[in-house]
């Protein structure tokens, strides 16, 4: 080893940088795609609201609860079939989203169902009593008051996947985790391993950043 | 307007929040109904527009009984039935105007009526110059007119209030009461309010209905009730408002009487009339001078000595009612 950092292939760290930030887009995405669904109907199906259901409201905590007590180390490897199913590969970027989803969709879905449970029962109450559909009620009334809570949300969920990346690098899915494991780890390549935790630090401020001031944004008076 | 028949609520784990409740609000009167916290009166508040449902009994509400009602003749009630809260409710993230607009939004009004019924009801509460703020930068008397504002947008006939002026301090609470009572006279609105404050229901009801543990201890018009209590429940609520006289007159030598009048007696000196008619001699034990409502009311227990007392007594009769 000749010296600090002159062994760094550049066009790696580039390349698992794009990976990176490709399994953390797709991710965040899906995750709020199917974790929004799922933290609603926790939060409309739980005692006293509008769709309340000790039945329904017990299965979806239960399938939450599975999916979170699984280490996502683990999920990693179980999900392989069914991510094969899904996607055709269980490598790469492609492979490694589904089982990113998994794991952070029932964390979102909590994050959410705690922030609509913010939102004042007078508030809820007064927007049943003038008539309004469960529709109304969600999209014109709950969201929108809980919007702060859910993008703080949405940024803890992201930072979440940050770390998912780095350990789904571990069963082939590439990226900036995969880079610090093979290089740094494995090889001894101490310098690797520098560069690759100070740019996931600096993707992790950049994303508490951005969504700490939409939520300034977003927070009314 | 509205009736209860036999309301009972049980809650799962078998909590009783209202057992037998029977009630009857005529058109455009405005009804209390008071009781300590846990007593059910959120609970019954509710069930008249169809938030809580009853476990057994009627709600009727114009004929129409409220909890055999489907999503979509339910939706259709409650636009005729507006509800303000304690905690007035609003929608932090819309300004003002949007929070008054949202029931009209809600109902299918066009943009550009509804900015016009919008200032229209925030000139009637006196917000007119508010409209684009957000809730947080009010006051909280300012909130609780937004929220009357809000009730009041889909022209209801009934106007329910949950403990509305609970959080907000003595002088805002006149004025909001005092605007509710607008409401009643200028609308023809019918009023249902909870409270546990004997002075709100003083200030602004017609009759009131005691609530204790689920049960309606006594009801009737405001006068008679806050005059005449019966029910031990009503006279500590009183007690606890500084209103009920209590104290024990045995230790009085004479005859002691409670002798209660109204309106325009009080200003008269009817006291020393009778006393230079009869001879009797007056010793005021306890009284309360006040109003209720729009009427002046006056209640003094007299110890009644020398002379002819039962003269007097029977003089303060043509003045006022004479109780023992």
């Amino acid at each position: 080893m000749s010296g600090w950092f002159a062994d760094i292939v550049w066009a790696d760290i580039a390349q698992a940088c794009l990976d990176t930030l490709a399994m953390l887009g797709g991710s965040l995405v899906l995750t709020i795609l199917f974790g929004l669904p799922l933290g609603i109907a926790l939060f409309l199906t739980s005692p006293g609201q509008v769709w309340a259901n000790r039945l329904g409201n017990g299965a979806l905590a239960l399938a939450v609860n599975l999916l979170r007590s699984v280490p996502f180390i683990i999920l990693l490897i179980v999900m392989i079939p069914a991510t094969v199913l899904l996607v055709g590969t269980s490598l790469g970027v492609a492979g490694a989203i589904p089982p990113l989803v998994v794991g952070a969709a029932p964390f979102f879905a909590r994050l959410v169902e705690t922030a609509l449970r913010g939102v004042d029962r007078n508030t809820v109450e007064a927007v049943q009593a003038m008539g309004a559909t469960t529709r109304d009620l969600v999209w014109r009334a709950l969201l929108p008051e809980a919007m702060p809570g859910i993008v703080a949300a949405a940024t803890v969920t992201a930072v979440a996947l940050v770390s998912f990346t780095a350990m789904a690098g571990v069963v082939g899915a590439g990226g900036l985790g995969d880079l610090a494991i093979r290089f740094g780890y494995q090889r001894f390549q101490t310098d690797v391993m520098v560069v690759t935790v100070a740019l996931l630090l600096l993707l992790v401020q950049g994303i508490q950043m951005l969504g700490d001031r939409l939520v300034r944004r977003l927070v009314r008076g | 307007m509205i009736r209860l028949d036999g309301v009972t609520k049980r809650f799962a784990g078998g909590a009783v929040a209202l057992d037998d409740v029977a009630l009857d609000v005529a058109r455009g009167e405005v009804f209390g109904i008071i009781g300590r916290s846990g007593a059910g009166k959120s609970t019954l508040i509710r069930m008249l527009n169809g938030l809580e449902r009853p476990s057994a009994g009627q709600v009727l509400v114009d004929g129409a009984d409220v909890a055999t009602l489907d999503d979509a003749a339910l939706r259709t009630l409650r636009r005729r039935v507006g509800m303000i809260f304690q905690q007035f409710g609003l929608l932090g993230s819309r300004t003002v105007a949007d929070n008054v607009a949202f029931p009209l939004k809600v109902a299918g009004m066009g943009a550009g009526d509804r900015a016009a019924r919008v200032a229209e009801l925030l000139a009637r509460v006196g917000l007119s110059d508010h409209g684009a703020k957000y809730p947080a930068q009010l006051s909280g008397g300012q909130k609780q007119r937004v929220g009357i504002a809000r009730a009041l947008a889909t022209g209801p006939d009934i106007l329910l209030c949950d403990e509305a002026t609970s959080a907000l301090d003595p002088e805002t609470t006149r004025d909001v009461l005092a605007l509710i009572a607008d409401l009643n006279r200028d609308l023809g609105l019918t009023i249902v309010l909870i409270t546990h404050e004997m002075d709100v229901v003083r200030q602004v009801c017609d009759r009131v209905a005691v609530l204790h543990a689920g049960r309606v201890v006594e009801q009737g018009a405001v006068a008679d009730i806050f005059l005449d209590p019966q029910a031990a429940e009503t006279r500590a609520l009183l007690a606890e408002a500084g209103e009920q006289v209590t104290a024990d007159f045995a230790e009085f030598a004479g005859r002691v009487v409670r002798w209660t009048c109204h309106g325009d007696t009080i200003g008269q000196p009817v006291l020393t009339m009778v006393a230079r008619e009869t001879g009797a001699d007056f010793a005021i034990l306890d009284g309360r001078i006040g109003r209720l409502r729009d009427e002046r009311y006056g209640q003094l227990t007299l110890g009644l000595s020398g002379g002819d007392t039962d003269a007097a007594i029977a003089a303060l009769g043509r003045y006022g009612r004479v109780s023992a």
